[in-house]
């Protein structure tokens, strides 16, 4: 599907709206990762409002597209796109994280059935991606439509699992799976090249036999332009490192790692949260916000 | 006696009983399983002869993924598959799946809920020569302790062909535990078996004992003494392997006039607490048998049971905190404790504790 102008608009709109809803969710919970979700609120809503086949009011219709998330930790942005596109309502959102919420810490499918897989444990939601499209080719050979996509963090390709399953995918040369890298450069200890030097890392996965691109994951003709690329290479899975900014929105949380696994929790992170939400709702000032 | 009904294997108690190893049943069980039901994949981790998944890929190699050394990821690619509709079997040996690969095994088959089965080849110290590195044996305990895990321990290869076909009609999670060493053949074609199910293998020989037939012509005796004539006092339950060492125990217990009874724990997980309790009252002396580590193995569960609903003494063969090393079967059982003398010695003494 062509990516508009006026679509573009669109998903820039759509994704401050999941921005904001990560920000009142995580405020509200009082634990959880704020980086990671906010660096990846303009990939899911491309995926969500755009890419991906699927229905809301129909969670399990065969024919939809698949989204793994593997790493787990950044669902609130999976949750809040969810809650945008109608799995359940917007105000369901203020429960993540609570006693009995379908909104668990980790996503869990039991208490919420319309997610593909349960996450949280870094390094398997590729194994469980790779699973489903070889389950896929035994039934409908390899000209099926389906997409298969799976959401990875960089700091996550440090266990060895995420490899194995690299290398596997490679072997088998499947061709209807995209993976999305979140490129943020930081983990919970530090920075990536720190911590555990992944670069290159582009070079990494075409080794593998990927088929692998390296854009702007904030810019939506960027990412529609590697989606389609993507899912049009047909003897190779696909790999897009999206390099993104951490906590991208709030300008005063940006790129720093301590950002990774907190929210804001004191008054003043809580305000200048808040505070930057609105200068981007309202463009600086330049205009009102759409309930103000 | 051996039970009757059970119709087990009528030359069990003859030195030249067939032996087979358990695997292999299992292997015959998945080929069959896989022509009865399309939805049924295999996934080996390297080892797909020895884990006996070879037939199946011979006749389904379009339902076969090689792994390679990777079983944290077959794990998961495992669960992957299932979730589209797939019941997957993965193969190796146990000290590696479900050994290694347990978080994934936990998180991406059980935390899901996706039928998966891990099928654990080479269990117990019994693989020998390999050493302490390949010999699970803390698999039973790593398995149950995980929400919704099934564990199966098939006494035989005919079992564990009868366990294979079993499970891949379920949709829940599940272990089976195979041993590599050829096993007397215990069980026949008509024994019954059911998932959740222990069945009693020996017990008294009550026509010896006195003369049924007189009861029930005769009433010259009370019913209460009677039943108290007939009660086993020894109960041994045992799993795996290590079924027929404990039958032959209870065999030569029963020339010393001794009263025993002998259980098949086939599924370790959900146990059959109604059988093991049963047992329990009617002996009021246990002793449980497993190649595994005492520690959160079979014996354990049965221990947990009867904790709450009776308890009764138990003793416990089976590894005592210690890992195995390489040497013969006979050596290792006899080192480590799990041979018949062990059994018998085990035997007189929770007799000495029963009250």
């Amino acid at each position: 599907m062509l990516l508009t102008d006026q679509k573009a608009k669109f998903l820039f709109e759509k994704a401050h709206a999941i921005r904001q809803s990560i920000i009142d969710m995580l405020i509200e919970a009082k634990s959880g990762h704020t980086a990671g979700p906010l660096d990846m609120a303009d990939i899911f809503s491309y995926l969500y409002f755009h890419a991906l086949k699927h229905d809301p009011k129909k969670p399990d219709w065969t024919y939809r597209d698949r989204l793994v998330l593997s790493n787990g930790h950044i669902c609130p942005v999976l949750y809040a796109v969810m809650a945008h596109s109608g799995y359940f309502p917007i105000s369901e959102l203020k429960t993540l994280r609570k006693f009995k919420s379908r909104l668990q810490g980790h996503p869990q499918r039991d208490f919420l059935s319309s997610l593909e897989t349960s996450s949280g444990p870094l390094g398997s939601g590729l194994s469980q991606a790779v699973g489903m499209v070889l389950a896929e080719r035994i039934d409908f050979g390899k000209t099926s439509s389906k997409k298969f996509v799976c959401m990875m963090s960089d700091g996550e390709l440090d266990a060895g699992n995420s490899w194995e399953a690299i290398l596997l995918a490679g072997k088998e040369r499947i061709q209807n799976l995209t993976v999305f890298v979140d490129r943020n450069n930081i983990q919970i200890d530090g920075f990536t090249e720190d911590i555990m030097p992944l670069n290159p890392l582009a070079d990494k996965w075409r080794s593998f036999n990927w088929h692998v691109q390296e854009i702007d994951g904030h810019n939506f003709h960027a990412i529609d332009g590697a989606w389609t690329q993507a899912v049009s290479v047909f003897d190779r899975p696909s790999v897009i490192i999206a390099y993104t900014i951490p906590s991208k929105g709030i300008p005063e949380f940006e790129r720093k790692y301590e950002w990774h696994g907190k929210p804001p929790t004191t008054p003043q992170e809580i305000e200048t949260a808040k505070k930057a939400m609105h200068s981007v709702r309202t463009m600086g000032g330049k205009v009102c916000g759409e309930h103000e | 006696m051996i039970v009757q009904n059970q119709k087990l294997n009528p030359k069990l108690f003859d030195q030249d009983v067939e032996q087979i190893p358990i695997r292999k049943g299992f292997g015959e069980g998945l080929l069959k399983a896989g022509e009865m039901d399309k939805r049924i994949v295999g996934l080996c981790a390297d080892l797909t002869e020895s884990t006996q998944m070879h037939l199946f890929k011979q006749k389904f190699p379009e339902r076969f993924v090689e792994m390679g050394v990777a079983e944290q990821n077959m794990a998961s690619v495992a669960s992957g598959m299932a979730a589209m509709g797939k019941i997957p079997f993965i193969t190796s040996y146990a000290m590696f799946s479900p050994g290694r690969n347990w978080e994934q095994i936990r998180t991406t088959i059980c935390y899901n809920n996706q039928p998966v089965k891990i099928v654990g080849s080479h269990a117990g110290v019994s693989v020998g020569p390999d050493g302490g590195t390949h010999q699970a044996i803390e698999d039973i305990a790593i398995t149950r302790v995980i929400p919704r895990m099934v564990v199966i321990s098939p006494c035989d290869a005919i079992e564990a062909r009868k366990a294979t076909l079993a499970i891949a009609k379920t949709m829940s999670p599940t272990y089976i535990r195979l041993a590599r060493e050829k096993t007397p053949i215990i069980t026949t074609e008509e024994t019954p078996f059911e998932i959740g199910k222990a069945q009693l293998v020996f017990e008294p020989n009550h026509s010896k004992q006195n003369d049924m037939k007189s009861d029930i012509i005769g009433e010259n005796r009370s019913n209460e003494k009677r039943v108290d004539e007939e009660r086993a006092e020894i109960g041994i339950i045992a799993t795996g392997a290590l079924v027929y060492k404990a039958i032959k125990v209870a065999n030569a217990l029963e020339k010393e006039g001794k009263k025993v009874k002998v259980l098949n724990i086939s599924t370790i997980k959900p146990l059959d607490e109604n059988a093991v309790w049963e047992l329990a009252h009617e002996t009021g002396a246990i002793v449980t048998v497993e190649e595994h580590q005492i520690m959160g193995g079979m014996g354990s569960a049965v221990a947990e049971c009867l904790a709450r609903h009776y308890p009764v003494p138990i003793e416990f063969i089976g590894v005592k905190d210690v890992f195995g090393q390489s040497g013969t079967q006979n050596e290792l059982l006899e080192h480590y404790g799990m041979d018949e003398k062990d059994i018998k010695e085990a035997v007189n003494k929770v007799l000495l504790r029963k009250k």
